[in-house]
């Protein structure tokens, strides 16, 4: 059995106009000890989903089918105060802004100890103030540091932090959102060595959500494409990067500069991500694929299997006797948002 | 060297003095004590050639915003000077103030604050050409939004920025840089704050502007994945200095100054199979109010060399056997500069001085 099973999950939030399907039918699993990295534009539901995981969606949000099982229990259906034992002693959340997850008004040591003290009930204080030098050796802080506020810390000091109230536990499963975005190259880089160093340590596995695909090579085993709250293609991190079948997987990987490269021909993707109150029937990705044809207009495809990856796509099949070139060369995407620029929204 | 230099950056310095709210300033003018400066830019020097794209990297905080500003005049240098068609400009008139200001234009890093809310977009490009007096309003403002790809341009000219997104604000602010023809251009992280499947588009626009109007461009960002892509030459900064500068392929393949080579290792790679070789650098940025003596860097550089590091700047120089300007001393000048000299020097100096320098630090610490 996995570790976590999501399961056609429905994650809507209440507007003026009616549910936006922020998270529409969305299905994974994650094992034990593996990373899985969800990566997709912003509004894709990629932050939603994690939110929906860790139980704590803003009032407008609620499930509205689906479930989400982890360790044999349906999430879904836990009751509040079951759902609150779960988070940080089984599941904790590395969040983006590492500012607006700590209290001011409290010390680090105090923030720390109350997550050991809460879930720990019978932790003494000695144990607990050992756990707190241990979590802050762990992350690269000075312990002597851990009376501090947070506001006496640096960006990447309360990013470590962070990172350290969310390992004390030694949770089963860490949600990181865009953990390190805020974060300048060479600290986000230290960061995640250190979150992979003492993952491994203590054997939990990750959902990293972010846009940057950089960060997903780098640290995950495999990867969630998601696009206008769908899921379009999921696989083995190298299959993902290097044979991907969903064209939106391949637009993506195209967009971004890769450093190690010369005259790369980057792509864009034209159009805009579409409404979520009133998505389109067919394929969502449709109205910017170059490759769209009236089936993918009018028909939303299925998951194909092929080559260890999942795909939603009508012509997955395809993309390997015929339309991989097309779909490899910048040419045709670019000419696709010329043509829609000329046109106007 | 190229003889076709368009802006000379000489030795350019942005101090700015820290806000210690109004007791503390007043106790300061009883006291007599010195105010506190950041050293946001501290002494910057560069060429930038017709047509060809700079670009200035570093982490936040590294002062490239500052120094882009003040090749705009959007700040006045505290020191240092930026010589334009063989004008200095401290010591330009107004009037070629004006004509400077025509030819150097910004483009900022968020759409949706560097647009005023309550212009259309036709007066948000028409603008600058108001204020330079300049006729043929209409025209223009069609050819910029078009060459921005907003097309039909007509279509946009009553909207609001508010009505559009962020790639179509950026494309704006992109033809209201571009509608005055200005010489060269300073882009501050023009694409950061938009969703990925956007950036290549407006990248692309960018890459026009310079191969079709022959416009010198700066980048600043701290993506050097992005600025590898658009640049022709770079500038790595740390703490308010240049602390290397040259072709931006030499600077990406072989980086020699161990802060420029920390930082692009740490750049993730969108791949894979591809291993990288991490090297873990100690601390964090250091404290550009209270500036430490000798090389900026020392205290994180797994190089250290000892005195020489502690006492002595490094200057940005040609070394040997390097097609690059590197200012760190583990490299041989290749213009007989002896850092050891200078360090020599100043300890002459010193003991000289010792006398004088124990009065000052008691007359501080009286103060406190």
């Amino acid at each position: 059995m996995s570790l976590l099973e999501v399961n056609d999950l429905e994650v809507y939030y209440e507007t003026e106009d009616g549910p936006a399907q922020a998270v529409d039918g969305v299905s994974f699993e994650l094992e034990e000890g593996e990373n899985l990295g969800i990566v997709g534009e912003s509004g894709c539901g990629k932050t939603t989903l994690a939110k929906a995981i860790i139980g704590i969606l803003p009032d407008a949000g609620y499930i509205n089918d689906g479930s989400i099982g982890f360790k044999g229990d349906d999430l879904t259906e836990l009751s509040g105060p079951e759902r609150r034992r779960l988070k940080w002693e089984e599941i904790s959340m590395i969040a983006q802004s590492a500012m607006n997850s700590l209290d001011p008004v409290y010390t680090i040591r105090e923030q720390i100890v109350e997550a050991v003290e809460t879930h720990r009930p019978g932790t003494g204080r000695i144990e607990s103030d050992q756990m707190v030098t241990e979590m802050f050796e762990l992350v690269g802080l000075d312990p002597d540091r851990a009376d501090d506020y947070p506001h006496q810390f640096s960006g990447g000091m309360r990013q470590r932090a962070m990172i350290a109230m969310a390992l004390v536990l030694e949770p089963s499963l860490m949600l990181a959102d865009e953990p390190t975005t805020a974060l300048d190259v060479i600290m986000q880089d230290q960061i995640l060595k250190r979150i992979n160093s003492i993952q491994e340590e203590i054997n939990s596995s990750m959902l990293v959500i972010t846009h940057d695909v950089s960060v997903v090579a780098e640290t995950c085993d495999r990867v969630l494409v998601m696009y206008a709250g769908k899921v379009a293609e999921e696989g083995p991190v190298e299959e993902i990067f290097n044979q991907p079948y969903h064209p939106y997987t391949i637009g993506l990987k195209r967009a971004f500069p890769n450093i190690r490269m010369t005259d790369q021909d980057l792509l864009s993707i034209s159009g805009y991500p579409p409404e979520l109150v009133d998505p389109p029937q067919g394929c969502r990705f449709a109205e910017r694929c170059p490759m769209a044809t009236e089936r993918c207009r009018e028909e939303e495809p299925e998951a194909h299997y092929v080559n260890g990856l999942r795909s939603y796509c009508h012509y997955t099949d395809d993309i390997d006797t015929e339309l991989r070139p097309y779909a490899d060369d910048a040419r045709t995407w670019n000419q696709t948002a010329a043509a829609q620029n000329m046109g106007g929204d | 060297m190229k003889n076709d230099v368009l802006l000379e950056v000489d030795d350019l310095k942005k101090h700015f003095k820290v806000n210690q709210g109004w007791i503390a300033s007043l106790m300061q003018s009883v006291s007599g004590g010195e105010p506190e400066y950041v050293h946001a830019v501290d002494g910057v020097s560069f060429n930038l050639h017709a047509g060809e794209t700079l670009g200035l990297a570093g982490e936040s905080g590294c002062g490239k915003t500052t120094t882009g500003m003040s090749l705009v005049k959007l700040h006045e240098p505290t020191a240092g000077d930026i010589v334009y068609n063989d004008k200095e400009l401290s010591k330009a008139t107004d009037a070629e103030l004006k004509e400077f200001r025509q030819n150097a234009q910004m483009i900022f890093q968020d759409p949706f604050e560097s647009l005023n809310p309550r212009m259309t977009v036709y007066d948000i490009v028409a603008e600058p050409l108001r204020i330079h007096d300049i006729r043929n309003e209409t025209a223009r403002v069609q050819r910029a939004l078009e060459f921005a790809e907003l097309l039909p341009a007509e279509q946009y000219f009553d909207q609001y920025p508010h009505e559009l997104s962020g790639g179509q604000r950026q494309r704006i602010a992109i033809a209201r840089a571009l509608v005055l023809d200005p010489d060269f251009i300073v882009a501050d992280e023009p694409v950061s704050m938009l969703d990925v499947s956007l950036r290549a588009g407006v990248l692309s626009l960018l890459d026009r502007m310079t191969d079709e109007f022959g416009l010198s461009v700066v980048y600043i960002s701290h993506d050097l994945s992005l600025l590898r892509h658009m640049c022709d030459r770079l500038a790595i900064m740390y703490m308010g200095k240049i602390v290397e500068k040259g072709p931006t392929d030499q600077i990406i393949e072989n980086p020699q100054h161990p802060y420029t080579q920390a930082l692009i290792n740490a750049v993730p790679v969108p791949d894979p199979d591809v291993g990288r070789e991490r090297v873990e650098l100690q601390g964090e940025v250091g404290d550009v109010i209270d500036i430490p003596t000798g090389c900026r860097f020392k205290a994180r550089c797994p190089e250290y060399i000892g005195d020489v590091c502690d006492k002595v700047v490094p200057p940005l120089e040609q070394k040997v056997n390097a097609e690059q300007d590197i200012a760190c001393h583990i490299y041989e000048s290749a213009e007989g500069y002896d850092p050891y000299e200078q360090l020599a020097d100043e300890r002459q100096e010193r003991n000289v001085d010792a006398s004088d320098t124990s009065d000052d630090t008691e007359s501080v610490s009286a103060d406190d």
